[in-house]
């Protein structure tokens, strides 16, 4: 059976989604696109001229490619609405990252604003990947609020320290079971990647570790090899996870057999 | 509390003496930890750290790359009016210079704006003399309404006003606040401002503060470098920017580093700041505010724009003109704040950036108030 998943209606095969804020140019991004075979790729709405201007980082993302307009720059719930309504009447579909960040410095999300954020944009019809802080009760209101997936947080963006809340992820992989967990942000490593899929993260979304890698195109394709490895690593069960998951006791199976032919005696 | 009491506090330490006491081993020391403190900071300012320049570079570097990737914003300023009250010895616009003084209207800093749209830049910096008569807040609002179609942000850099003012000015469409200290030695300043309200050093001081409270998403400080020695003002500087960084998380917090140049009024630098000693001033402010902006002026000469990009730049001006109606050509009688070192169109600017391998960035925010 094919290994995909959904994000709202929409079904997806890579598991590897792609920042665009850090490249050297625009013009590696369709050769990022091609070695890594991302299918979502997100874009700060801040970033699009709406004038009309010639830099433009949606012409770089060729078809099927799904765009997720991002409302990075906000810093409340109200912001990230109005960005993202820019980006829809701008035609980049209704696909939004609800980005609302009023931290400059360590640059986390809010997750109470990204809730009411999402609350409204999901009542309007969009489809709502929110980023958030690794907590379980916001992941709880958020896919209550109708977000079509939840996106804790690593470590602080950019700082390519791996998956430093692996404890709080877990939490959250395992309780919502509903809608896909994905990894967003401080992953600076194709190990990292791996490390978040074999934890059960649905997929990851990474900008920097590609985007400011010496080669952005290799760095790329070797992400996409090991979110395909965690990921098997995961479906294959590690040792420790799979011996919990089986339904009958293997060790202690022979105990009832026992304890039920004493019963016969 | 405001800065100044924190500046008066720090004015207790003896930098002069802890700079020559700083080693190489302890700036490296510091190059390895994650998070800077007071010292630290000094440490990256001492003359043991311009020993390992290359270093301190390195290091600057790849916490940019980090954290802002390859990309380049670039803005261009808009000079609204050279009118200007105060006697400052370094600049043209003092009062005491006589030039026949030009104030655009708010017509012809539209065309001023659309003029700059054409280059695709998106970022538009309006600037003034200092003259609250000349240039009044609801002159300064109107021109922020007829610019408003031409661009997608609007910084201002203009004489310090009340959090009142400033909010005015963000709720017509401002989103960024230009405000230099020029100089952090109180009694140094007073020697250089020697008429008008910019004498008043505490009210200057605290403006940064209140464009925070007032709800601007960018505040930009500095220090013009080369009025008083180059290491106590970086040192200043960086602190004033880390005292905001703190209290208003939701403000993104720039510096600039402009460094005094010749202008009409013959002013020659007290101290003046050599290439090396700058870079070392722009490393030390990266790695001690790793999410710090840095902005660079056309101040300085092409050659030495483009040797900086690396090391934390991570805002510039493009095709700039430091004279009232200077894109359009609409004032017969131009007369440059100073002179420009870096004559480059933005397409010349965006092609050199794209040659090094960085991208430039013409528009990073979007208006999110309907037009008027």
């Amino acid at each position: 059976m094919e290994d995909v998943w959904k994000v709202g209606n929409r079904t997806l095969r890579s598991r590897l989604l792609l920042g665009t804020g850090k490249f050297r140019r625009d013009s590696l991004i369709p050769e990022v696109l091609q070695a890594c075979s991302a299918e979502v790729v997100t874009a700060a709405v801040r970033r699009l001229d709406v004038m009309g201007g010639s830099q433009d980082v949606t012409a770089w993302i060729p078809e099927p490619i799904i765009l997720m307009p991002n409302t990075s720059g906000a810093r409340n719930a109200e912001e990230a609405v109005r960005i993202a309504r820019l980006g829809q009447a701008a035609g980049m579909g209704s696909w939004v990252k609800i980005e609302v960040i009023s931290d400059s410095k360590y640059l986390l999300p809010d997750n109470y604003e990204t809730l009411k954020a999402t609350e409204q944009l999901a009542r309007e019809g969009f489809t709502v990947l929110p980023y958030m802080n690794p907590d379980l009760h916001a992941a709880r209101q958020l896919r209550d609020a109708g977000a079509a997936a939840v996106m804790p947080l690593g470590s602080p963006i950019g700082s390519n320290r791996g998956i430093r809340l692996k404890e709080l992820i877990g939490i959250i992989i395992e309780e919502i079971i509903d809608i896909p967990v994905i990894v967003d942000a401080g992953i600076g490593k194709p190990s990292e990647a791996a490390e978040a899929m074999e934890l059960g993260a649905a997929a990851v979304l990474v900008n920097t570790a590609i985007a400011t890698a010496g080669d952005p195109v290799r760095m790329a394709e070797a992400f996409a090899k090991a979110v395909e490895g965690g990921r098997l690593g995961h479906l294959a069960g590690t040792a420790l996870s799979s011996r919990l998951a089986s339904a009958s006791s293997p060790l202690t199976g022979f105990l009832r057999e026992e304890e039920g032919s004493h019963e016969l005696l | 509390m405001s800065y100044y009491e924190q500046l008066t506090e720090s004015r207790q330490l003896d930098l002069s003496r802890a700079w020559t006491a700083f080693t190489i081993q302890d700036v490296r020391a510091v190059l390895r930890k994650s998070k800077l403190d007071t010292m630290d900071y000094a440490a990256l300012l001492s003359p043991a750290a311009g020993h390992i320049l290359e270093e301190l570079a390195q290091a600057a570097h790849d916490l940019t790359v980090q954290h802002f990737g390859y990309a380049m914003q670039l803005f261009t300023p808009l000079y609204l009016a050279d009118h200007c009250v105060n006697h400052c010895v370094y600049c043209s616009f003092s009062v005491t210079n006589e030039f026949q003084r030009s104030k655009l209207s708010a017509e012809q800093a539209a065309a001023e704006a659309q003029a700059i749209s054409q280059t695709g830049i998106r970022h538009l910096l309006l600037l003034t003399g200092e003259s609250p008569q000349a240039t009044p807040l609801p002159y300064l609002v109107d021109c922020v309404k007829a610019v408003k179609p031409y661009c997608s942000s609007i910084g201002i850099e203009v004489n310090p006003m009340d959090t009142e003012a400033y909010a005015e000015l963000t709720a017509a469409g401002v989103d960024s606040l230009t405000i230099f200290q020029e100089v952090y030695d109180e009694d140094v300043y007073k020697s250089v401002h020697l008429k008008g309200p910019k004498r008043m050093f505490k009210y200057r001081l605290d403006a940064p503060e209140r464009g925070c409270r007032a709800g601007m998403r960018s505040v930009t400080i500095g220090a013009l470098l080369g009025l008083n020695s180059w290491r106590e003002e970086a040192f200043h500087t960086g602190m004033h920017a880390r005292y905001l960084q703190q209290r208003y998380p939701s403000t993104d917090i720039a510096i600039a580093v402009p460094r005094l140049r010749p202008h009409l009024g013959g002013f020659a630098p007290r101290d003046p700041v050599r290439d090396r000693e700058l870079v070392q001033a722009m490393a030390a402010y990266r790695i001690f505010l790793p999410r710090c902006g840095i902005t660079l002026s056309t101040r300085e000469r092409t050659a030495f724009r483009n040797r900086l990009i690396p090391l934390g730049v991570t805002k510039m001006s493009a095709g700039a003109s430091t004279s009232v109606g200077g894109h359009t050509g609409c004032n017969p009688d131009q007369i440059s704040q100073f002179e420009i070192s870096d004559e480059r169109s933005a397409a010349e600017l965006c092609e050199d950036l794209i040659q090094r391998h960085y991208q430039p960035v013409m528009q990073d925010w979007l208006q999110l108030q309907p037009p008027n």
